[in-house]
């Protein structure tokens, strides 16, 4: 398995992308945060930056929003830059941080009206509460919102400015499944308007459903890049195979792992904690062949099933870890 | 929508404001505690009309000459009677006719005693027809201007400024940081001025309703003067107010976590609340501590309120504390603008 094609291309920039990344690095103390950046983002494009908690992504994030100052590379959004046109950009760019909490004591059209009173040009605060869905909510205090409403408000405050280039950092962390999938059909909204986004997350579910091309960053590197098919793709197949069988003692291991390796359509071979992971191009031909394998050493599974690769499966296979690990 | 309306620097105002209000505790701590605390002090250093001390003696002709002075209520007993009432209280002093004169029994440990026993003689010598050698006239001073409660409610009132813009501004200032949402104004297009002069002129407005309703109730309770131009007074306030922003600033300027503040807060506050003469004048203080205690911003304010107030001195005549808060107002402002942690 090569994953030369998945490394960040290092051509030059070029000016017509809405974020331009080159070489970016940022140290907190002894912390590599980001270590060695290389990324760009076309106009109309939603990108997803992926990754365990901890990977660099807020720091990468952070540094495109300029809240926080590189030790070296260098970023430009929109052809500008932060040093030069501060100004120009946070009138252009829509931001929502991870974990703002905004006055518990303003309503929600308070709070979007004193946003909006910060852009020269942008949508109506009625226009913001609508796209939110927060109409039933416009003179509730922030207070008394749920945590999805409150993010939505959130994505609202990015909004107003009527912004060509979005960042949403973790846009659905903590928030439960009905609630993330009514931030996630506003997105599309977003999306769909041809507004540029990009939004981190630790949640592959997320990225599959809502990015057209993903970077997945693990210790400050982007270690692949690509659509979500292109990097399922590259993992060598579409579909895992997970079983487990009756453990005795004289099963070995290192043997088995050989003989399955050797059945055709079968890409790798790993063992997490007694479960058989096993990536393959095609179920019709290979599981037969499992089973057989399984017959002829008179092994028992105790657990056996398939899914198609996901992102999750693409982490594990780059790096060896679960996200979920982290 | 008017175009003012739009302005960010009126909604960030508002939005202050609004917050204040929204506020109960705030609200009470601000408006009504220091109007509770200044009645509260009226009641108990009220000027009563002087004591009139209950006395005795044993004939009636002593009793009629007790009587005769305003500041004695007299009453004939006899001896073991009159030694009974003595040790319960019920009198001050017992007035006993012998052969030579009189005798009087009374406690000089007791100061309502003492005078009891100076003006029962000076009443007996009276009656038996001494003269005094030179005549004295009494003039009493009851003039408003000279009570104790003239003297707290310009303390209280610069205690007051400064608590409300201290806390005002540094609680609300950690808050934002540490709910991250300081940091989220500064990633919106915000000018960075407005957000500090919302609260400077939030911190305005509801100085006009604070000060006015403590002084108006001071006034009218207590009748308290104001011999100094009104005008000078509202600009002592507001300049006393802006150097406790300007102080409030500086405390919240780093602070990460409102327990780290609320200590930073309360080690600024402290030293003034207990040298700044709130309660009663600050040159009680050792020699070699006043020129510390005047550099208080907090000595300065009540010196020149009680100036402006009690004296009715312009400012040329306090020009001492008004640089002295002038100081506070622009040091510790320039000093949080540069420091200041926006995130």
């Amino acid at each position: 398995m090569s994953l030369t094609a998945l490394q960040p291309d290092r051509k030059a920039t070029v000016p017509g992308a809405a974020l331009a990344l080159r070489g970016l690095k940022k140290a907190f103390g002894d912390v590599q945060a980001v270590d060695g950046v290389d990324l760009e983002v076309q106009s109309g494009e939603c990108f997803g930056l992926l990754g365990p908690n901890g990977a660099g992504k807020t720091t990468t994030i952070e540094i495109c929003e300029g809240l926080t100052e590189l030790d070296e590379g260098e970023v430009k959004l929109l052809g500008l830059d932060w040093k030069r046109n501060a100004n120009e950009l946070r009138q252009r760019i829509g931001i929502q941080l991870q974990e703002t909490q905004f006055p518990d004591k303003l309503t929600v059209e308070e709070t979007l009206r004193l946003f909006r009173s910060f852009f020269k040009r942008g949508i109506s605060a009625d226009e913001a509460i609508r796209t939110a869905q927060l109409e039933e909510k416009r003179k509730a205090r922030v207070g008394t919102l749920s945590g999805g409403q409150k993010q939505r408000l959130a994505m609202a405050t990015a909004l107003v400015g009527d912004p060509e280039l979005l960042f949403l950092d973790e846009p659905t962390t903590g928030l439960d499944p009905q609630a993330r999938r009514h931030l996630w059909d506003l997105v599309d909204e977003l999306k769909h308007a041809g507004r540029t986004i990009i939004l981190t997350t630790h949640y592959m579910d997320e990225a599959e459903r809502l990015c057209d091309r993903v970077a997945i960053m693990d210790q400050g590197k982007i270690i692949a890049l690509g659509t979500v098919r292109e990097l399922i793709a590259s993992v060598g197949g579409e579909h895992i195979v997970e079983f487990a069988v009756k453990s005795s003692t004289d099963i070995n291991t290192a043997d088995l792992a050989t003989q399955l390796k050797a059945i055709e359509g079968v890409h790798s071979h790993r063992i997490d904690a007694g479960l058989h992971q096993l990536s393959v191009t095609s179920l019709h031909t290979t599981v037969p062949r499992v089973f057989e394998e399984m017959e002829a050493r008179g092994l028992t599974l105790t657990e056996f099933r398939t899914h198609s690769a996901t992102l999750e499966d693409v982490f594990v296979a780059l790096t060896g870890r679960n996200l979920r690990d982290e | 929508m008017s175009k003012l309306q739009d302005s960010s620097l009126f909604q960030l105002t508002a939005a202050r404001f609004r917050l204040f209000l929204r506020e109960p505790e705030a609200v009470f701590w601000i408006f009504i505690f220091p109007i509770l605390l200044a009645f509260g002090l009226g009641i108990a250093f009220r000027n009563r009309p002087a004591d009139v001390l209950p006395v005795a003696a044993t004939t009636l002709q002593l009793t009629q000459s007790l009587a005769a002075d305003k500041g004695l209520t007299a009453k004939t007993l006899d001896e073991t009677e009159g030694m009974r009432e003595l040790t319960i209280g019920a009198i001050q002093l017992l007035a006993i006719q012998t052969p030579q004169g009189v005798t009087y029994q009374y406690d000089d440990t007791n100061p309502d005693a003492r005078i009891s026993r100076m003006l029962a003689d000076r009443a007996i010598q009276a009656a038996a027809g001494r003269k005094d050698p030179v005549s004295a006239q009494n003039s009493l001073v009851h003039e408003a201007g000279s009570r104790y409660i003239d003297f707290v409610v310009p303390g209280l009132l610069g205690m007051n400024l400064m608590g409300s813009a201290i806390w005002g501004l540094g609680f609300s200032i950690v808050e934002a940081r540490q709910k991250k949402l300081l940091k989220r104004m500064v990633a919106s297009p915000m000018p960075r001025w407005q957000y500090l002069m919302a609260f400077l002129l939030s911190r305005l407005i509801m100085l006009v309703i604070e000060v006015i309703a403590f002084l108006g109730f001071a006034r009218l309770v207590f009748g308290v003067p104001f011999h100094g131009s009104l005008w000078e007074l509202a600009l002592l306030c507001i300049l006393t107010s802006l150097a406790f922003s300007s102080l409030g600033l500086l405390i919240a300027s780093r602070a990460r976590t409102m327990e780290a503040a609320s200590g930073l807060m309360n080690l600024a506050m402290l030293p003034m609340w207990i040298l700044s003469g709130v309660f009663f004048s600050a040159s009680r203080f050792p020699a070699v501590i006043q020129p510390f205690v005047h550099a208080l911003p907090l000595t300065a304010a009540i010196d020149a309120l009680r100036g402006n107030m009690l004296q009715g001195m312009h400012l040329n005549q306090l020009i001492m504390p008004t640089a002295i808060l002038l100081a506070w107002m622009v040091i510790p402002f320039a000093v949080a603008l540069k420091i200041f942690r926006w995130r």
